[in-house]
Formats: C-alpha cells, sequence, structure tokens
C-alpha cells in the first residue's frame, strides 16, 4: 500500500474504527471458532456423570476461595509431570468444569490427580491447619469452612443453570441435592470435591461403571 | 465561537489523582500478599485477607484501577491537544470517570469476599461486568466522538492506539464475561473446560496486549515526543508497527497453555505468532528510543524522561523475554513459575508504571496550570527507588522461577524424581523475602509521587488555574510528508 492509502486511513476516524476492529478479530476468529467446534465435540468419557451436588458445592467453594490462583489442575505431556503426577491430563476431563480451573501458577501442587493420595481426615487437617501436617508449606489456613454449611436451594438454583447450560442433571438429581447436602460444612464439601479429582472424572474400568456408584462419593 | 473554546482538563486532573490513589493502594495488597508468600501468619485467619481471596485485589487494583484511571486520564488529555479539540460530550466524560471509580470500588470490595468468576484478570461477577461494559463504551463514545470533531485532519499516531485499545478491549471484555447468573453472587461462563481455556487466555494475553500494550503505546506515542522536544523518529515506522502489532498479538494467547490438552496445532500457532510478535514490539520501542536521538541530554537532567527511556528499556527486554518464554521447550520450564510472575513483573512494573509515572510527570504540571512539578528531587528519589525495588524484585522472582523449573524436571540417575515439591518452595523461600523488600521500594517510591503531586496541585485545590484556550490551527491544505528522496 503506498502511503496515501494510509493517509486516506489515517484522514478519516471510521473507517480507522472499522480497520481496527477487522484486524484485532482475525486472530480470534481463526484461533477460537474452530476450537470452539473441535472442543465443543469433545465429550466426557464413559460413564463421567457431571458434578454430583456435594462435589459441586465443593467444586464453587474451590473458585470462591481462590484456590486455582495457587494450584494447576492440568499435568502437562511432560516426563517430568507425569512422574510426579500421574498421568498427563486430557480435555475429556475438564468438560464439566465452569470455569475451567487448570490454573497458570503452582506455589503449591498441581491438583488434577490429588483425589484419593490423602485420606479424607489429612485433607480436612491441611485445609483448616496446612503446616501441622506440612511444616513448610505457606498456604494460608482455611478454618472458616468448617463452620459454614451448604445451601441446598441455592445449590438447586446453581444446577438448574447449569442444565440450561447443557450440564446432564435430570429433575430427580436436582430435587435430591439438598437432602444430599443436608448437614454437610464446606469443608465436607470441598474435601469431597479434592476427593473426586482424577478419580471421578477419568473413563472408569467397565466393571466399576456397571456398578455405577454416584459420581463424587467420597472414598 | 469556537476560538474562546478551553481544553476540558477538569477531568483529566480526576484522573490524574485517581491513579495516584490506586497506584498506592493496589501496590500495597501486593506488597501485603507477598509477606503473605514469604510469612504465611500474615493470612490471619481472617477469609477476606487470605492470600487466594485478596489477589484478584492486586492485580485489578493496579491493572485497572490504577493503570485504567492513568489511561483514561492521559487518553483525554492527549486526544483533546493533538485534535485542537475541546473533548466531546462532557457530561459522559464525567460519568466515565465516576463510573470507572465506582466499579473498582466494586470490584475490590466484592472479589476477597468470594464474588469472584475466578477467571483471572476478569474476576469480577456478572454485574459488576456490565457496568465496566457500559462505562466502557461511553469512554468510547466520548474519545470517538472527540475524533470525530477535531480540527487537525490527520489523526496522530498515539489516537490510533488509543482507539485500538478501547476497541478490542471491549470485544475482549464482552466475549470473555458472557455467563448465565444464578444470584448476585454466583453465575456459570457459558463456556466450560478446554474451550474456556482458551477464551480466558484470549482474553489474558490480550489485556497485556490492548490494556498493558497499546494504550500506554498511545501514552508513550504523546509524551515521549513531547518530553524529547523533537518530532517521532519515524512516522513511517510507525504505521507498520501498529497494524502488525494489533493484527499478531491477538494470535499468541494459546502460548498460556503449552503442553496442555489444548489441541497442538493452537499451541504451535500461538508459539510462532509469539516469535513474530517481537519484530513490531522492538519496532515500537526503538521508534520511542530513537526518538530521543538529538536530546539524550535531556535524560540527564528531565526524571519524566529518564522514566520514559527506561520504560522503553525495559518495554523492550520484557518482549523479548516474553517471546522466548512462548518457545515450546522454554515454556516447559517457565510455566506454572515465578518465572511468570518476574516477567508479568519486567512488563507491569518496567514498562507500564514506569511510563506512566514519566507521562504523569510531564503532564501533571501542564494540567494543574504550574511550570513544573513541585520537587525536582523528589522526582529523582522516586526514580531511584523505582528501578532499584523493580531490580530486587525481577531478579528475585527470575531466580526462583528458574530454580523452581530446574527443581521439578531435575531426575536422579535412577530415573525418579529429585526433589519433592515442598523441596523447591523451601529454597525459594528467600526470594520471596527480597522481592518483598523490592515491593517496599517501589511503593515508597509511590508515596514520593503522590506528595509531589499534591504539592504541584495547590493552585489546582485553590482553583485559581486558568483554562489552556485551544489552539485553533491555521488550514493546511496538503499534509502530505515530503516524498523520499530518490535512490539511484
Amino acid at each position: 500500500m503506498a502511503y496515501r492509502h494510509f493517509e486516506f486511513i489515517e484522514k478519516h476516524v471510521w473507517l480507522l474504527g472499522i480497520l481496527i476492529a477487522i484486524m484485532v478479530s482475525l486472530g480470534g476468529l481463526a484461533e477460537i471458532t474452530p476450537l470452539f467446534v473441535e472442543a465443543n465435540k469433545v465429550q466426557p468419557a464413559e460413564g463421567v456423570k457431571p458434578y454430583a451436588p456435594l462435589r459441586l458445592a465443593g467444586r464453587d467453594i474451590y473458585v470462591r476461595e481462590g484456590c486455582y490462583l495457587c494450584h494447576s489442575q492440568m499435568i502437562r505431556a511432560l516426563r517430568f509431570e507425569t512422574q510426579r503426577y500421574g498421568p498427563y491430563s486430557t480435555a475429556s476431563e475438564s468438560v464439566y468444569d465452569r470455569p475451567f480451573q487448570w490454573g497458570s501458577k503452582r506455589t503449591g501442587p498441581d491438583l488434577a490427580r490429588v483425589g484419593g493420595k490423602y485420606s479424607d481426615e489429612w485433607q480436612r487437617l491441611h485445609l483448616v491447619s496446612p503446616r501441622r501436617v506440612v511444616p513448610a508449606s505457606n498456604m494460608p489456613d482455611y478454618p472458616w469452612l468448617a463452620k459454614a454449611t451448604i445451601d441446598g436451594t441455592d445449590l438447586q438454583a446453581r444446577m438448574r443453570v447449569l442444565v440450561r447450560l447443557g450440564d446432564p442433571y435430570s429433575e430427580a438429581d436436582i430435587a435430591a441435592a439438598p437432602e444430599a447436602v443436608a448437614g454437610k460444612s464446606e469443608l465436607d464439601a470441598l474435601v469431597a470435591y479434592l476427593q473426586g479429582l482424577g478419580v471421578d472424572n477419568v473413563p472408569h474400568a467397565p466393571a466399576a461403571a456397571a456398578s455405577s456408584a454416584p459420581a463424587g462419593a467420597t472414598r | 465561537m469556537p476560538t474562546t473554546e478551553t481544553f476540558n482538563d477538569h477531568v483529566v486532573r480526576r484522573f490524574l489523582l485517581a491513579s495516584a490513589v490506586w497506584g498506592i493502594i493496589g501496590m500495597l495488597v501486593g506488597m501485603y500478599l507477598a509477606a503473605e508468600l514469604a510469612w504465611p501468619f500474615w493470612n490471619f485467619d481472617v477469609p477476606f485477607l487470605a492470600f487466594s481471596k485478596l489477589r484478584p485485589d492486586h492485580t485489578f487494583g493496579v491493572i485497572f484501577a490504577f493503570g485504567g484511571s492513568a489511561l483514561m486520564g492521559t487518553c483525554y488529555y492527549s486526544v483533546q491537544r493533538t485534535t485542537h479539540a475541546r473533548l466531546a460530550w462532557g457530561p459522559l466524560a464525567d460519568f466515565t470517570f465516576w463510573g470507572w471509580q465506582l466499579i473498582c470500588v466494586m470490584a475490590m470490595v466484592s472479589m476477597p469476599l468470594g464474588l469472584t468468576q475466578s477467571k483471572e484478570y476478569a474476576e469480577p461477577e456478572w454485574w459488576i461486568d456490565i457496568f465496566i461494559a457500559v462505562v466502557w463504551v461511553s469512554f468510547g463514545a466520548v474519545f470517538f466522538a472527540t475524533l470525530a470533531r477535531r480540527r487537525i485532519q490527520h489523526i496522530y499516531v498515539s489516537n490510533w492506539y488509543y482507539g485500538a485499545f478501547i476497541i478490542a478491549v471491549a470485544l475482549l471484555h464482552i466475549v470473555n464475561n458472557l455467563a448465565i447468573p444464578v444470584s448476585m453472587s454466583k453465575s456459570y461462563p457459558i463456556y466450560s473446560g478446554a474451550v474456556d481455556a482458551m477464551v480466558q487466555w484470549w482474553y489474558g494475553h490480550n489485556a497485556v496486549a490492548f490494556f498493558l500494550t497499546a494504550g500506554f503505546l498511545g501514552m508513550m506515542y504523546y509524551f515521549v515526543p513531547r518530553q524529547a522536544k523533537q518530532p517521532l523518529w519515524s512516522y513511517r515506522f510507525s504505521i507498520v508497527n501498529f497494524w502488525a502489532l494489533i493484527s499478531i498479538y491477538m494470535w499468541a494467547g494459546s502460548h498460556h497453555l503449552m503442553y496442555t490438552a489444548l489441541p497442538d496445532w493452537v499451541q504451535s500457532v500461538g508459539m510462532a505468532f509469539s516469535l513474530v510478535l517481537l519484530m513490531p514490539s522492538w519496532g515500537s520501542a526503538a521508534n520511542g528510543l530513537f526518538t530521543f536521538n538529538g536530546s539524550w541530554h535531556r535524560v540527564k537532567t528531565d526524571p519524566a524522561a529518564k522514566f520514559m527511556v527506561l520504560a522503553l528499556v525495559f518495554y523492550a527486554a520484557a518482549t523479548l523475554e516474553g517471546s522466548t518464554m512462548a518457545i515450546k521447550s522454554v515454556n516447559s520450564v517457565s510455566h506454572y513459575t515465578d518465572w511468570t510472575i518476574a516477567h508479568v513483573h519486567a512488563g507491569s512494573l518496567g514498562w507500564v508504571a514506569m511510563i506512566t509515572i514519566g507521562s504523569l510527570y510531564a503532564m501533571a504540571p501542564r494540567a494543574l496550570g504550574r511550570p513544573a512539578m513541585h520537587s525536582h528531587k523528589g522526582m529523582e528519589v522516586h526514580f531511584w527507588l523505582h528501578l532499584s525495588g523493580t531490580l530486587v524484585y525481577v531478579a528475585s522472582m527470575w531466580l526462583a522461577g528458574v530454580t523452581e523449573g530446574a527443581m521439578w524436571r531435575a531426575t536422579s540417575p535412577d530415573g525418579s524424581l529429585t526433589y519433592s515439591f515442598i523441596d523447591s518452595l523451601i529454597t525459594i523461600k528467600p526470594l520471596y523475602i527480597f522481592r518483598w523488600f523490592g515491593g517496599v521500594l517501589i511503593w515508597l517510591g509511590m508515596w514520593v509521587m503522590a506528595w509531589n503531586l499534591w504539592f504541584t496541585a495547590a493552585d489546582a485545590r485553590l482553583h485559581i488555574i486558568k483554562p489552556v484556550p485551544v489552539p485553533v490551527p491555521e488550514p493546511v491544505a496538503d499534509q502530505l510528508p515530503p516524498p523520499l528522496p530518490a535512490t539511484a
């Protein structure tokens, strides 16, 4: 383009604005559109259900407390990663994560497959007072989680929104939610969430799938 | 009566003040967070003080409250001067000021209480997002309406950058925050999993590109020639850099997701564009630095120019580092470590904060009706505090990041991992203390600036400054630059 073409652009504000809008849209369109089509085809593995009520409450507590700022949930396809944390993460494992929790920083370790690595009791103690079990840790204490309880009605409202977004909860699932979380503390919910990470969202062995334990039941 | 028109500097002065205040608040939160990482007892078992709850206040506070106020203020200041026209729609401009301040307060109160979307740099909940969109569109309306009533036919380069910044941030903000609300305190995004990750880092990366780069380049293109008292080194070069920068940046977001479950081709495209991006980045830095050719002596005597030159050097360094970190093999070391933190702060403390502070020192006396800043020495002290703090901060986090990256991948001769995760944390803990100390130096510098601005604004506080009249230019028939000399 000769200079006079640029001169024309730079003397007409509407043209400048339109061209800027086009130029900044190209990259996003080229990368996100195919990905949107491609990734929306990603299905959860056989037998993987959306978060059970207690774990859903736990996931939302994980989000609320900002855990994603120090913990990733994305094991990269690198040998030293799989050696430390287990098999690398796949896209199908996070289809029910709204928003995604892949994280960007590890001040603490990755949690994508932390489920079952520690006992429930260890997780409780660690969340309430991390330095009692890991003396060198710099994680904050979260004692308030043990005192707060889960609101079943609010949880039903959340599940209804997730249904609108496409998560396959049935009316029966939603109706049963308050009972599933009755009397549970936020700490119970968060521990249930953590204990299912890398367990409930991965393909089950056929035998296990047949017995079909409700997703998120803590073991 | 266009000849008696004056510049609307009232709204500019308010943004100037807000920027200084938010700078101190945002950096105070950052300093506190750094202390929490070094000494966890600072969390005090208080929910809203926990690192994980407070951290969005630091990022929002410095990027959107401090940086946003500075950008909107300098944008309103420079668009009037480069178009020789008073700001259009004065009441709407006032609305953008109060609206933006309200947004910052609402966001910074609600996020530590747990109202968060957990998308980095886009944490505020849906009702704040709607308000942000309204204020942002108003900001764009004021800006483009001012351009439309310009008296100079040609639109100066700083305005292209401010324009791109406004358009792109609107696009990014709206697409990334699409969500269905459950209640005032909770919403779910319409995207999930891998798609959400891609949308978020398209946003996250380009928030850096258009908020922290394009906007501040607009600032640079106005204030650097102003402070060097020379025209821009190459106008033609700025055209190339502008169109290349705004189009390439948008492709590079996926370099935040290397080796993840994102499809491989997106990662590779992101890496390739990140490398190409180095060219317009260095082009812009070079254009700014070469503008000082012939007036380098000013750097000795003018602290504002000093801040600007260092800002451009840090910009060049941080963009080189960024492109390097987007190479997959480098990224396998740097990702998830404090190296990322070092890189971000080299860019934000080195480039963004320094160009802002330089521009504020250049703009403040003019907007406040004074011949110069209240204290020259104060600016010098601020410069050295800020520079030494930034170097301590970046060096310690860089060292910490490389240490983590190396320890996480170290294997013993038998093939097993050498270190447990906690080993790496124990090793870098002293560096967290150094980082905190660097933050303290920077924060003290911000107080020196606030003190200096307060006394420079003495006349403004007494309402005795005269409005600056708008110069009405002679009509120019042809504004084409002279043709390039013919080559043999």
